[in-house]
């Protein structure tokens, strides 16, 4: 059994006069304790909104609908009230996010950010909690952890303010994290610090992560399992070295084509995927990446494609895929 | 021996730290750029790495002046710009100019994109009549591969790579020499990144130009360039033909640069050895004595590198700022764990507070 067991999550926005948009269209994946699993894809692909989704942090108003289920260890996260999801967020399932220095309150301190989480939760008192945040941010790597509890956001840099937010995120020892591009605002380096630092918390008291990021390069060193998703779909899952040898889906294939690499040589030429991701069909009407995929055949049209499973756990959505012997030359 | 375009000296660029209500007292200067010396080919592409704040963008900006440089010189072609008087840098203008990362804020969007395009054409006197600028125009929109339709069309209606491509037609349509093109793809995502790079490698062949790509991406500037240049806090560490580079880096902080960028390989990763650097990067207002990276290098000795500046050198056909070079790449000096130092951010000048942590965790793996 599965920690988290997300099936046919979806969500829609509805705007009066506009057409609604699935974000999300649905999405399946499952999560095991210690595990991490990885959601790749490019903007718009409905990666966050799927994390949004999970911790209950989608606007409730009219027109926005979330449908599925995400039974997180016996329970459907998707039907908490407001008041039994406060308890679980934070606790059981906790968040990190892009950009530190907007999803920090910049005029608190972040001792006492960092507490909060405590009191709230583990019911310490303020000294206890305290100490508390203390030991956190010095397992986060913070150097003098005393004196930066008074301080403000402002006065760290961008690397210290993702490590006091991952603090805060790991305060409970939640069962699960969701990191939603946790380094793609801050320099290689420092970006390299802080996966460092996922993987030891995951490594050091069995959380499971679930790791969104459009780097395919961040996934290929973490992730154990990896979903493309296009268009608000899963489009190809595959466990990590699967995925990467043995890529089937034409989408995945054009993006990691089009990636430079350290490692290939000057003026090596990068195939682009056509088009943009404006360019997708409803997949009520057949693929959404069939107007910018080379491999179209006449069947990607007219019937959304059903994922191909296949008997090593690795299942592609697609009617056409790249053969698996030679995906090099394939597409001429 | 080819010719070489663009020739910069000793460039440096301070700015002022200011204090006061009513007068402005000067109480420190930010050096972010602090001495560089590169020099372009034509024709060729010189790639300038660095992480944030290590001053690549305002040395992009210097060479074009666009900011002026406190001192230095940059020579384009022979002639001296630092001196130049206004009349005539505005005419050189004209063969130099400069891509943005970000296309949404540096496109007007109230402009359409024929009137975005035929006002450089109208400040440099290019084409006699509308006719002949709209033929101008069209030619390179077709280069960029931009529908003629577009013309009437304003920024928003356009998506990310499509802008990108505005950006590019309004550098291209004055028929320049050089680009600078300052982070020209990291606003973009991975599938119209390159669209972009590749577009800009057939401009390139095709008519000629000369490029300095400035970027954070080592893969991408990797990927386009012909020599590539390190920047750490204000000056380069090491410079390099891009292939040589990446094969054999030099200085440790290229090195540990490299080994941080993840390269969409399960296989590679799993191999490769990570050096992880400690803690941030130190404030340009008060840069490290010695060799700026003295207080992040895994590699730093006792003697030389906390006091004596290393000067770029060759050594074996790579440019390389630092003392103890050879004997790294000779494998006689191990790496050692770092202390972290505090780095703040609006640190202006006071001393930096060294703080004894016990050890980042995973700082040298």
């Amino acid at each position: 059994m599965a920690l988290l067991d997300v099936k046919d999550l979806s969500v829609t926005f509805a705007r009066r006069g506009q057409r609604t948009v699935h974000a999300v269209d649905g999405v399946s994946f499952s999560v095991d304790a210690g595990e991490v699993v990885g959601l790749v894809g490019e903007s718009g692909c409905g990666k966050s909104v799927t994390s949004l989704a999970l911790m209950g942090l989608l606007p409730r108003q009219r027109g926005v609908s979330v449908g599925g289920s995400a039974i997180f260890d016996g329970t459907d996260l998707l039907q908490l009230d407001q008041r039994s999801m406060r308890d679980v967020r934070g606790r059981d399932v906790a968040m990190i996010f892009q950009d530190p220095l907007s999803s920090l309150n910049p005029v608190i301190p972040i001792g006492l950010q960092v507490t909060e989480v405590l009191v709230r939760h583990r019911d310490m008192g303020r000294e206890a909690a305290r100490k508390e945040a203390v030991a956190l941010l010095d397992r986060v790597g913070i150097p003098d952890p005393q004196r930066r509890l008074k301080e403000y956001p402002h006065q760290l840099s961008g690397g210290m303010r993702q490590r006091a937010l991952i603090a805060m995120a790991v305060a409970c020892q939640p069962r699960l994290l969701i990191a939603d591009e946790p380094t793609t605002a801050l320099d290689v380096t420092i970006q390299a610090q802080i996966l460092e630092l996922l993987k030891e918390l995951v490594r050091d008291s069995d959380t499971a992560l679930i790791m969104i990021t459009h780097d395919l390069g961040v996934v290929a060193g973490m992730c154990d399992t990896i979903n493309v998703l296009y268009a608000g779909r899963v489009v190809e899952t595959a466990r990590r070295k699967e995925l990467f040898a043995g890529r089937r889906h034409p989408y995945t294939v054009g993006l990691l084509r089009s990636i430079p690499r350290l490692d290939a040589g000057r003026g090596e030429k990068l195939t682009p995927i056509r088009g943009s991701v404006r360019d997708v069909l409803p997949w009520t009407e057949g693929c959404a990446f069939a107007p910018r995929c080379d491999f179209r055949v006449d069947a990607c049209l007219g019937e959304p494609p059903a994922m191909t499973p296949t008997h090593t756990g690795h299942e592609y959505r697609c009617v056409n895929p790249v053969p698996l012997s030679q995906p090099e030359e394939a597409r001429a | 021996m080819t010719e070489v375009l663009m020739e910069v000296r000793d460039l440096k660029v301070h700015f002022p730290i200011t204090t006061g209500v009513l007068f402005d007292r000067v109480v420190g200067h930010v050096k972010a750029v602090d001495g560089v010396d590169l020099s372009v080919p034509r024709g060729q592409t010189y790639g300038l790495v660095g992480e944030s704040g290590c001053g690549k963008s305002t040395l992009g900006r210097a060479i074009l002046q666009l900011t002026p440089p406190t001192t230095g010189e940059v020579r384009f072609d022979g002639v001296e710009l630092t001196k130049l008087p206004a009349n005539k840098m505005r005419g050189m203008r004209r063969r130099m100019q400069m891509i943005f990362q970000d296309p949404m804020s540096s496109l007007d969007p109230r402009q359409n994109v024929e009137s975005i395009l035929t006002e450089g054409l109208a400040a440099h006197g290019i084409g006699a009549g509308r006719t002949e600028r709209r033929d101008i125009i069209n030619k390179t929109l077709d280069a960029v591969g931009l529908p003629h339709w577009a013309l009437s069309r304003y920024p928003h209606e356009f998506s990310g790579g499509q802008r990108q491509r505005i950006g590019i037609a309004r550098a291209l349509v004055l028929g320049p020499e050089l680009i600078v093109a300052d982070e020209p793809v990291s606003a973009l995502d991975v599938s119209i990144q390159a669209q972009v790079i590749n577009l800009l490698d057939e401009l390139q062949e095709e008519l000629g130009l000369t490029y300095l790509v400035i970027a954070h991406d080592l893969a991408v500037v990797r990927h386009i360039s012909d020599v590539v240049g390190v920047m750490y806090l204000g000056a380069l560490v090491e410079e390099a033909p891009s292939d040589r580079l990446y094969r054999e880096p030099l200085h440790p902080y290229t090195r540990a640069l490299m080994s941080a960028v993840p390269v969409p390989d399960p296989e590679v990763e799993d191999r490769r050895e990570r050096i992880l650097l400690a803690g941030d990067l130190p404030s340009p207002a008060n840069p490290p004595p010695g060799c700026r990276f003295h207080t992040r290098c895994p590699w730093a000795q006792p003697t030389r590198c906390a006091s004596e500046r290393p000067v770029l050198r060759d050594v074996g056909g790579t440019k390389v700022a630092c003392h103890w070079a050879e004997q790294i790449a000779a494998g006689e000096l191990r790496p050692h764990e770092v202390r972290v130092e505090l780095v703040r951010p609006g640190d202006e000048g006071e001393a930096p507070s060294v703080v004894s942590a016990p050890s980042e965790p995973g700082s040298y793996v």
